[in-house]
């Protein structure tokens, strides 16, 4: 009678299936496809895509970028890091490495800017709190987003990928300014 | 020679060596549990802000030991029990090439104490992933790659096994359900072991010095092809195990042998593929391959995992009507063995599994709306639904019903028994659902320290996500006490449990014991006859056959359709990225 004995029918391919079974697949059929057609749906008409755009890169290099833009747009300094207010629209950086995300930006709400993201050193995890943007920082991979912070304030960036002892230490931060 | 015994209760026959490696598998497996079980103790009460209790390195460590001694170590050595009994009990055959058997349970052995030993020596403290460029010592991975060239000898004697017995005819017709679900297991475990294999041995040369660079997005991809099928090992075992325990208890027939089988073929088709869904926020994956990759590959298992949830508990449903539970709905559920906790592990493992385990899973698996969920406690939270009360619920399950069966033992304090499922079951539960609220937060999973204590900037997380984590700690260390009972219920049953007659004792089954003073006397088991007949007007008529299972199916779909585009308005709030 059972499902540890072979099929009672030598021909089980051939048995009929019950009404039910048939409704409950094509049910769950149906529904798979609408959350396969919502991912492109939300590229088209929804405002939170992940892009595309990557470059292979080395510590040196990207680290050199960063320093290009701090040394030209450097506003201030908190906890010994500098806080840098880029230009409307341009390509901004932000790194992580042990254990610290570098620099400090100062961004203007409801402008868009291309935020680049690279490790130094092991993987990160570039975590924006409160709003709870999740992204993998991989070494040797420049990832770059275009970003419209769209409600000003003051933001932490947390790692949330494990990265050694101090892990918990890594706190950046983001301003939005109206 | 006589190498067979048949159990006279449930009418198993077993194969000596099939039998012994069945038990050291089990026991070793069960040992694994142990450790991780005693290391979740230092987990909880570390990510409990209140009670802070282990200092970083070693809540690392112990993090990380927790980790893969749960996830593979327990799972995997428990599931080649679960290969053999498939293969060999369940086709009254014997066991192909016992030698290669033990030989892969030992590199198994020598691997997982391997890997342990690195992980507490402090200087492998890596996570299970040990993502590159971050180093674990040599044997770390060496004792990895031991253990999964070990299961990989002990999957290919199964197959081996089911070659014998078709060749032998030990059984007529086409192979069980159960068994055909092994064999899904065991083939996904292949294409696992292959990943595996692919980066785990370029990342232990470079961990020696042979190799210069591992690229960390490559290691990434690579090792989330081995790690995402080994879940489906996972999956496809208790699924099998599931059904099992339904036929055990109730009788219960398939509804659909096609259904069914159809389902699991499914697994193995698309469940490889699916295994982009980890790298979803990663740099440079395209969204057309993510699309492809988290909706035909995934959303196909998906559809597989929705069919067997319907279907196990519709074969029971079916069972207990015929057996005149016929009134409402759920007449056949309310009347089932609540307090057997081989039916209310299984029945607890399929809800938490179906109704947190796979939404959740699904819903963090869309390509954008992982952008708010990765990396959070969310992540755990979800796959302790899958393999803690989904797939280590139901093992727990099938440790009960192999007890008297396997072992010849009674079960010891069957009270505790009998409590066992809904204290551990409960508690997990209770851990989940905090750990997805406190994720739905922002906080981080494999993170020491929610106060960022020392850090140079501050940030603060709300204050509720502190009380979600500490009410899921409380379930949390409920989960701990239940998984203690269980330890308690089975050790104790093999070292006190009474013997059950004719007794083939703990280690009869090994060699060196005289055979004469055996119960294996039997020569060659009677051939396995095929299931009887349906009934005549099987399928043939308009009704449902099990309404109240259709019931909670819809109440299923529901839940999951409203929680996927709750999620859908949250990502909705985040700023706009492109
Ligand atoms: C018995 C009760 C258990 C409790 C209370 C528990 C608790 C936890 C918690 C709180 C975490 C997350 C820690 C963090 O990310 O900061 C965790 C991680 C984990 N647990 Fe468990 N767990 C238990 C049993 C299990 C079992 C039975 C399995 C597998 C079958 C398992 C597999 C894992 C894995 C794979 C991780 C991830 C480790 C990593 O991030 O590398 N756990 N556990
Ligand atoms: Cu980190
Ligand atoms: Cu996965």
């Amino acid at each position: 009678m059972t499902s540890f004995m072979p099929p009672a029918d030598r021909h089980w391919w051939k048995v009929p299936v019950g009404k039910q079974e048939l409704i409950w697949i094509a049910i769950a059929l149906v529904w798979c496809i609408i959350m396969f057609l919502m991912m492109p749906l939300w590229h088209v008409y929804g405002k939170q895509n992940l892009s595309t755009e990557a470059y292979q890169t080395t510590p040196a290099k990207f680290g050199a970028k960063v320093e290009e833009m701090v040394e030209k747009y450097t506003v201030g300094e908190e906890a010994g890091i500098p806080i840098v207010a880029p230009p409307v629209g341009s390509d901004i950086y932000m790194l992580g490495r042990l254990w610290q995300w570098y620099p400090v930006l100062k961004l203007k709400k409801d402008q868009e800017y291309r935020l680049h993201l690279s490790s130094m050193d092991f993987q990160h995890g570039f975590s924006l709190q409160p709003d709870n943007i999740n992204l993998q920082v991989v070494p040797g991979y420049d990832m770059v987003l275009k970003i419209t912070p769209d409600k000003s304030g003051e933001y932490g960036v947390i790692c949330n990928e494990y990265c050694g002892i101090g892990h918990h230490l890594m706190v950046g931060k983001i301003y939005v300014e109206d | 020679m006589s190498e067979f015994r048949v159990c006279p209760d449930s009418g198993f026959y077993f194969h000596k060596s099939a039998e012994s490696l069945m038990k050291v598998n089990a026991v070793v497996g069960i040992v694994a549990l142990l450790v991780a079980g005693i290391l979740a103790i230092g987990v909880v009460l570390t990510r409990w802000q209140e009670v802070h209790l282990l200092p970083a390195d070693m809540f690392y460590m112990v993090l990380t030991a927790h980790g893969i001694n749960a996830l593979l170590f327990w799972c995997i050595f428990f599931e080649m029990a679960i290969l053999h009994f498939a293969s060999s009990t369940l086709l009254r055959c014997r066991l192909a090439t016992p030698r290669w058997g033990w030989a892969g349970f030992f590199l198994m052995l020598i691997g997982a104490i391997m890997n342990n030993v690195a992980v507490f020596s402090g200087k492998s403290s890596v996570m299970m992933t040990s993502y590159v460029p971050m180093q674990a010592e040599p044997h770390f991975y060496l004792g990895l790659i031991l253990f999964a060239v070990g299961a990989l000898i002990q999957v290919f004697v199964f197959f081996g096994t089911l070659v014998i017995a078709q060749q032998e005819k030990t059984y007529d017709g086409s192979v069980p359900l159960v068994t055909f679900g092994a064999i899904t297991a065991a083939i996904i475990a292949v294409f696992t072991v292959a990943s595996g294999a692919i980066i785990l041995i370029p990342t232990f040369l470079w961990s020696v010095g042979y190799v210069s660079h591992i690229d960390a997005e490559m290691y990434r991809v690579i090792w989330w092809g081995m790690g995402h099928s080994s879940q489906q090992i996972n999956v496809a075992a208790h699924v099998a195990v599931w059904y099992l325990i339904a036929g055990v208890l109730f009788g219960a027939r398939p509804m659909s042998e096609k259904v069914s089988r159809f389902a699991f073929l499914l697994y193995i088709f698309f469940l490889q593929l699916a295994s982009a869904h980890h790298i979803l926020v990663d740099p440079g994956i395209s969204a057309e391959w993510k699309i492809f990759n988290t909706s035909y590959a995934m959303y196909l298992a998906v559809l597989a995992s929705m069919v067997h949830g319907l279907t196990v508990p519709g074969s029971i449903e079916v069972a207990q009507r015929a057996k005149g539970y016929t009134k409402g709905l759920f007449e056949w559920l309310r009347k089932a063995p609540w307090g057997n906790p081989i039916f209310s592990a299984m029945f607890i493992s399929l809800v938490t599994f179906g109704f947190i385990g796979g939404i959740t899973g699904v819903v963090m698996g869309t390509e954008q709306i992982n952008l708010i969920i990765h990396n959070t406690i969310y992540v755990p939270a979800h796959f302790h639904a899958t393999v803690v009360t989904g797939t280590t619920l139901t093992f727990m399950a099938l440790t009960y019903l192999l007890i008297p069966v396997l072992f010849r033992r009674k079960m010891f304090l069957p009270w505790v028994a009998k409590m066992q499922p809904y204290v551990f079951g409960g508690g997990m539960t209770i851990l989940i659902l905090f750990m997805l609220g406190a994720g739905t937060l922002g906080v981080s999973r494999r993170h020491w320290d929610m106060d960022f204590a020392g850090a140079a900037m501050a940030f603060e997380y709300p204050a509720i996500a502190y009380t979600l984590m500490a009410v899921g700690a409380i379930g949390g260390l409920l989960a701990i006490v239940g998984g203690a009972m269980y330890l308690i219920v089975a050790v104790g049953s093999l070292l006190f449990g009474g013997k059950l007659e004719p007794s083939a004792g703990i280690l009869e089954s090994f060699a060196g014991k005289p055979l004469h003073a055996s119960v294996y006397n039997i020569n060659k088991p009677a051939r396995l006859e095929m299931a009887p007949p349906l009934p005549e007007d099987h399928n043939k008529g308009g009704g449902f056959e099990a309404p109240g299972t259709f019931a909670l199916a819809i109440l299923l779909l529901v839940t999951f359709v409203v929680y996927y585009f709750i999620n859908w308005k949250y990502l909705s709030s985040v700023w706009p990225l492109g």
